[in-house]
């Protein structure tokens, strides 16, 4: 009786937990899942990936979208890219950053500004764009996610699966089309993806094979310079720019788990030494 | 029998002791996180120091700027300011500081304090005061020219905060 | 149970206190020596759990409330902004997201193990009338913490569950209005339901000590069902129950901390990452998972019933559903407390479990195709159980026979 009782709660709490994820649409084409280096319960951010993905970042993406919950000093951050300070304080320098205390309005900006937005305002972003809004970039990889099929999703409870964004901006980075196939009626101005609901985007296919020219830096392996490796790359940069605290969370839970392990052991013989000799 | 009834009772003790400690290992590991929030956050931290360019100070201006929250007063002194300051005898101090003490060498012409009155925190008005240094409107307090408590109710010289000169016109105050 | 007291004033100081305000001895009585059913089964360790869930909930939530700025421009990014820059912020707001969903986790399991082994019946349909009161207000606070974010999901969750006041006849519109604060939900609702957010909880609190309090006057239920008849048939709360709930309490936040620390947003919505827009609806909104059986039931009602419209209809069955849980003491009016001893109950039972589950998942579905037609039908079946089955089983089901006492049954189990 115990048994089943406890497959049925089991149960119960799985199918409750999960039925969300259920809700997305089922006729979005399948989504490829990669291998992030910052999954599972070991995952760590890869610092080269994270600053080619930054080079993808602000050559390309950054003449529209903005990141307006980033910081330079981020950059520089334990976890993250792995910038030095003197790096940070040089590139944000390059930036004019808005400041009404200061002389002109504008200055030259420092470690602690945010990054800067590409255009003044949301109705400027749109008129530059088609009437498209380019979406802010600062969770973006965490606003986006894809489903698995019944009963794949179940799973991800005890993977831990978050990595649903940023294979979709994987995807979408590498599903635009020449053309739309037949029969698809692709509004002036837009562009067919696979990946993107509805498929009629509005953003022009961002990167092309040789597109950005990688600085190798001493004692990194060199990459190709594909489409492939640049969205791989600007995707996981983007992970952490949604989560840049991820790498010590993990770390703090691996530890907190350990000593709940533990602690319930000893909880366990405590709990049962005060028992014993009770019929119960 | 005795001994077997002993030996258990210390093996139930050790039990109880060890999963008690373990157990105040992991409160104390969770008070401290939660008591650790109430700290400046890293947003407030990375402002904790800042950069300004004395450049654009003309001799015998002051400005005030915010530094972590609070004014701060930069003052290009005049020679005379810098000479009235150091004629002062240290006898004649309430909280006695050299002029040499307040200024960085080499830079004695910049003087940077943070601009509230070491009474209760009104901000002083400069070139003012029977000192030709600031006076403090609220309670009657009157600093030299170099930021000096000289009279009234302030129990102190003006703070100096720390700072550091990256070049001749940059400072680096934080 | 204890009428007579075990608090013996160990010293002068002691005996002043306990002459002015007797903490002590209430803390002896009811704490420590309060007896207890000597076989109650790892079930009934989730009302420590959930004691617990909501101290866990307070207390970062006070915390979340020092960092978060409560108006529309704002909310989004200071709860980012609590993620990224307050030290141990991320873990601090993963913690009181999961929390709630585990707050429910740990709800409905004790509701379900009430239901099974009829802990609502005499003579405690108080306690359990209170408690189905505290789960209403922990919905309440929930859905009212969610809204806070200002997420997409927040903002249209808040749209479509305040609409559902507009259902009520004539005055429906002004009510709405009252709600919000405005002609659609914008600042001032954001701004009350952070208010109330923070309230609630310690309402909640308050009932929680009514819940304890009406636990105390009968004493614990137990797996028979039997009542307790001699003190061979209880232990005393400490230390048996305290370290069998504590043990109960460190498993719960394994899962618990696997959530905050791997999966911190999993239990959630990617689209309340995107800031709230009046402009765009979400493809599909769906409300946190713990609130979907009530929202199936909600959409169940696309019919108009006489003169009632289907929006009301929909209202009116949400809170019947509510309604059920309250009077179900009167409903199943058998004796025999336990589920262990009712062969048909048992059976009827599992299909009632199969059923919310059923309710859960559909609330997740689009409403549409096949979904309509199983949401009706499990609808239905949900007040079936209430309204008719427990009724009915109350009158032809033969219980098997009971143990003359707790004791008994232990020992019983003990030896076979």
């Amino acid at each position: 009786m115990i048994k089943t009782k406890t497959i049925l709660v089991a149960l119960t709490l799985a199918l409750g937990l999960s039925a969300p994820a259920l809700a997305q649409d089922h006729s979005a084409p399948h989504i490829e899942k990669q291998n992030w280096s910052f999954a599972g319960i070991f995952g760590t951010y890869d610092q080269n990936q994270l600053q080619r993905g930054f080079q993808v970042f602000r050559e390309v993406c950054a003449s529209c979208h903005g990141a307006r919950l980033i910081s330079f000093r981020n950059l520089a951050e334990n976890g993250g890219p792995g910038f030095s300070e003197e790096q940070v304080k040089a590139l944000a320098a390059e930036y004019e950053v808005v400041d009404p205390t200061a002389e002109g309005g504008v200055r030259a900006g420092v470690p602690a500004d945010r990054w800067p937005s590409p255009f003044p305002s949301e109705q400027d972003a749109r008129d530059a764009n088609g009437g498209s809004l380019p979406p802010d970039f600062s969770v973006l990889a965490k606003a986006r996610g894809l489903t698995d099929p019944f009963p794949f999703w179940i799973f991800n409870y005890f993977t831990g699966y978050s990595e649903g964004g940023v294979d979709y901006i994987h995807a979408l980075l590498n599903g635009y089309h020449e053309e739309a196939p037949e029969g698809f009626d692709l509004p002036e101005g837009k562009y067919y993806n696979d990946y993107f609901p509805g498929h009629a985007i509005g953003m022009a296919p961002p990167l092309s094979d040789g597109q950005i020219t990688y600085e190798v830096a001493e004692g990194q392996t060199e990459v190709p310079l594909t489409l492939e490796q640049y969205s791989t790359d600007v995707s996981a940069f983007m992970m952490w720019m949604a989560e840049p605290g991820l790498v010590s969370r993990k770390e703090t839970g691996f530890k907190v788990l350990l000593f709940l392990v533990l602690f319930a052991g000893l909880m366990w013989a405590t709990k049962r030494r005060i028992w014993a000799g009770i019929e119960h | 029998m005795a001994t077997q009834a002993q030996h258990s009772t210390t093996r139930r003790d050790f039990l109880f002791v060890a999963t008690g400690a373990v157990g105040a290992v992991g409160a104390a590991a969770v008070v401290w996180p939660l008591i650790n929030q109430l700290n400046p956050d890293a947003s407030t931290l990375a402002l904790a120091s800042i950069e300004f360019d004395l450049s654009a100070i003309e001799e015998g201006q002051s400005v005030t700027i915010t530094w972590r929250g609070l004014p701060v007063f930069v003052r290009h002194r005049t020679p005379a300011e810098i000479e009235e300051a150091k004629a002062v005898p240290l006898s004649d101090l309430k909280d006695p500081q050299t002029d040499e003490e307040r200024t960085k060498e080499g830079h004695e012409q910049w003087l940077i304090m943070v601009a509230n009155c070491t009474h209760l925190g009104c901000v002083p008005t400069g070139e003012s005061g029977d000192f030709d240094g600031w006076f403090c409107p609220c309670h009657g307090s009157h600093y030299d020219t170099a930021g000096r408590i000289r009279q009234g109710p302030a129990p102190k010289n003006l703070v100096v905060p720390p700072y550091e000169f990256i070049s001749d016109t940059l400072v680096q105050i934080g | 149970m204890s009428e007579h007291s075990t608090y013996v004033p160990g010293s002068a100081a002691e005996k002043w206190l306990d002459e002015r305000l007797p903490v002590a001895r209430f803390a002896k009585e009811h704490l420590m020596d309060f007896p207890t059913p000597k076989n109650l089964n790892y079930w009934w360790t989730f009302g420590a759990i959930l004691v617990m869930c909501l101290g866990v909930q307070i207390v970062t939530g006070i915390i979340l409330a020092m960092h978060y700025t409560p108006n529309v421009a704002m909310a989004f990014d200071s709860v980012e902004h609590i993620r990224r820059n307050v030290n141990g912020g991320r873990i601090i707001q993963a913690t009181h997201a999961v929390g709630a969903s585990m707050f429910f986790a740990a709800l409905y399991i004790h509701i379900f193990r009430g239901m099974f082994y009829g802990s609502y019946k005499a003579p405690r349909e108080i306690l359990w009338i209170l408690g189905v009161i505290i789960f209403i207000l922990t919905m309440a606070t929930a859905f009212m913490g969610y809204v806070l974010p200002w997420g997409q999901m927040s903002f249209w969750g808040a749209t479509v569950i305040t609409n559902i006041f507009s259902a009520i006849p004539i005055v429906g519109e002004s009510v709405l209005q009252l709600l919000r604060g405005g002609f659609a939900v914008g600042n001032p609702t954001l701004n009350r339901f952070f208010s109330l957010h923070y309230l609630l909880p310690f309402v909640i609190a308050a009932v929680v000590a009514l819940h304890i309090w009406a636990l105390h006057v009968p004493g614990n239920n137990n797996p028979t069902g039997v009542d307790v008849k001699s003190s061979r048939d209880t232990l005393p709360f400490h230390p048996y129950y305290t370290m069998k709930d504590l043990y109960g309490m460190v498993l719960f936040m394994i899962p618990f901390a696997w959530f905050i620390f791997f999966a911190p947003d999993i239990l959630g919505h990617p689209d309340n990452y995107i800031q709230a827009n009046s402009q765009v609806t979400p493809a599909h909104i769906v409300p946190e998972w713990y609130l979907l059986p009530f929202y199936t039931i909600l959409r169940a009602i696309d019919f108009n019933v006489l003169f009632i419209n289907s929006q009301l209809g929909g209202v009116i069955a949400m809170g019947l559903s509510m309604v059920a849980l309250l009077v179900v003491p009167w409903l199943d009016t058998g004796r025999v407390r336990s589920g262990l001893f009712r062969p048909m109950f048992k059976w009827f039972y599992l299909l009632f479990v199969i059923n919310f589950i059923g309710l859960t998942y559909l609330g997740a579905q689009p409403a549409e195709g096949i979904y309509t037609l199983l949401a009706k039908v499990c609808t239905a079946y949900y007040f079936i159980h209430f309204f008719v089955v427990l009724p009915v089983l109350s009158r032809i089901e033969k219980p098997l026979p009971l143990p003359t006492s707790i004791s008994e049954s232990v020992l019983g189990k003990a030896h076979a």
